[in-house]
């Protein structure tokens, strides 16, 4: 397997569906952030046969919990002094803003550009979330 | 405040108390006739419908309130590029009440985000039309009698029809309603309310192509449109369309207590020579549906009796 140096500090996103990992990258902004980060495609995993990895280095703030609603699959670990301090669960908020855009090309948000795209939990044991104004299905990996 | 975006936004209780008031309205709309004196309604239609947009300015005229409003979107502030968020602020200050009819599908949701006056939908894309589905019930309420226990046959285009749709996610909710589904198999019901509606409630439905040998088992006939430009091929529309088309001679299998309903504008899927047999009654239900938006826009006024909405005016 390929060999990324261990992190000292920072947080490993784990277990994202093989192929995920960018689109993972664009939601989280990170491409903003200045610290070194690691995004492993295609790695080899006893569960999943190929997953991607995100490793983020050094301390941050960002809301990792809303991860859930792209890949409930998904695990976040936080390193501290190369040990895992930290296991991060995952949720699924009742509402999400500005995290899933709405693809119905018949929905307001599709004239409208400044108007927010939020997405409310219709169904939390399928994890599908629906378009406030269009009510468009959106369904997590 | 209230605004009604979507039919189910309405509880039973409240869906039942709307109808009430409309058929209490139909019988002595006098009573009525200056209820709303003082009180204006904003006509926001971003897209041409006549019939809606009269409906409900006739609504408000029959309880002595005033109309003020827009057409097209080409005669609004929307050819200017003003979202609709900014246009119902503005709208807020000139009426007490709104309708909008609008093509994309969400614009009253936004519009009821922002509005300080209640938002009611008048149409919204292929999305929402609760308004119609009001008189679609009030028709059938007045004239069965009742809500549940009914055989109600949907005839046409089943997959594209909102109204259909709308009408099934209403009727559902009363007990004993059966479904007789009739459409080319290309145009049935979408799967979500296969699925997540009439399978998932347990509902007894059936899905055909012979409207013939379903009508004596029918209620209530909810005729719809087939466009031509549904089907894949021209060859399939020649096969097909005169399936669903009623006429007399379909008409005599129905019982004699069964009633045509047709959200309208009818094309060529109800022969005319159905119009003078007195269980027509789509021109009747076009009557009904101004009742039963007065009764809306009373409630949401907060000027009916009971004051229904009374928590949210």
């Amino acid at each position: 397997m390929l060999n990324i140096g261990g992190l000292n500090e920072g947080v490993v996103i784990d277990h994202i569906q093989a192929g995920g990992a960018m689109k993972i990258y664009e939601y989280l902004n990170l491409e903003k952030l200045d610290v070194s980060v690691a995004i492993i495609k295609n790695a080899r995993s006893n569960k999943m046969g190929k997953k991607d990895i995100i490793k983020i280095e050094g301390p941050f703030n960002l809301d990792l919990t809303v991860l859930g609603v792209l890949d409930h699959k998904i695990t976040v670990n936080v390193i501290k002094d190369n040990e895992i301090v930290k296991k991060q669960q995952l949720e699924l908020p009742e509402r999400v803003t500005g995290i899933i855009k709405c693809k119905n090309p018949r929905c307001i948000t599709s004239i409208e550009q400044e108007l927010p795209h939020t997405f409310k939990l219709t169904d939390r044991e399928n994890r599908i979330y629906r378009c406030i104004y269009c009510e468009s299905k959106f369904k997590g990996k | 405040m209230r605004h009604l975006i979507s039919p189910l936004d309405l509880s039973l209780e409240e869906m039942d108390y709307i109808l009430t008031l409309g058929q209490k309205i139909m019988e002595e709309p006098e009573k009525y006739a200056h209820v709303c004196d003082g009180k204006k309604l904003a006509t926001l239609f971003y897209e041409p419908s006549t019939r809606t947009r009269l409906s409900f300015e006739a609504a408000m005229l029959n309880m002595g309130g005033k109309v003020l409003g827009f057409s097209s979107a080409d005669s609004s502030s929307a050819a200017k590029g003003e979202s609709v968020a900014d246009t119902i602020r503005v709208i807020s200050s000139y009426a007490d009440i709104c309708a909008m009819r609008h093509p994309k599908e969400g614009a009253p949701t936004v519009a009821s985000m922002y509005s300080e006056i209640p938002v009611i939908n008048a149409g919204d894309g292929g999305h929402n039309h609760p308004t119609q589905t009001l008189t679609d019930l009030i028709t059938i309420k007045t004239l069965m009698g009742r809500l549940d226990n009914l055989t109600i046959g949907m005839c046409g285009d089943l997959k594209f029809g909102r109204t259909v749709h709308s009408l099934i996610n209403a009727m559902v909710r009363y007990t004993r309603v059966r479904f007789v589904l009739i459409s080319p198999k290309e145009l049935q019901i979408p799967e979500y309310l296969r699925k997540e509606v009439l399978d998932a409630g347990k509902i007894d439905y059936i899905e055909t192509n012979e409207l013939e040998k379903y009508m004596p088992d029918l209620d209530i006939l909810y005729m719809t449109r087939v466009q031509r430009e549904r089907f894949f091929n021209e060859e399939d529309y020649i096969r097909l369309k005169d399936s669903f088309i009623l006429d007399a001679s379909k008409m005599q299998y129905a019982k004699e207590k069964m009633y045509v309903l047709h959200p309208l504008p009818r094309v060529n899927e109800i022969s005319t020579e159905v119009d003078k047999d007195p269980r027509a009654v789509y021109f009747l239900q076009a009557k009904y549906g101004v009742y039963v938006r007065m009764a809306l826009i009373l409630s949401l006024l907060g000027l009916d009796e009971k004051k229904i909405f009374k928590d949210s005016v």
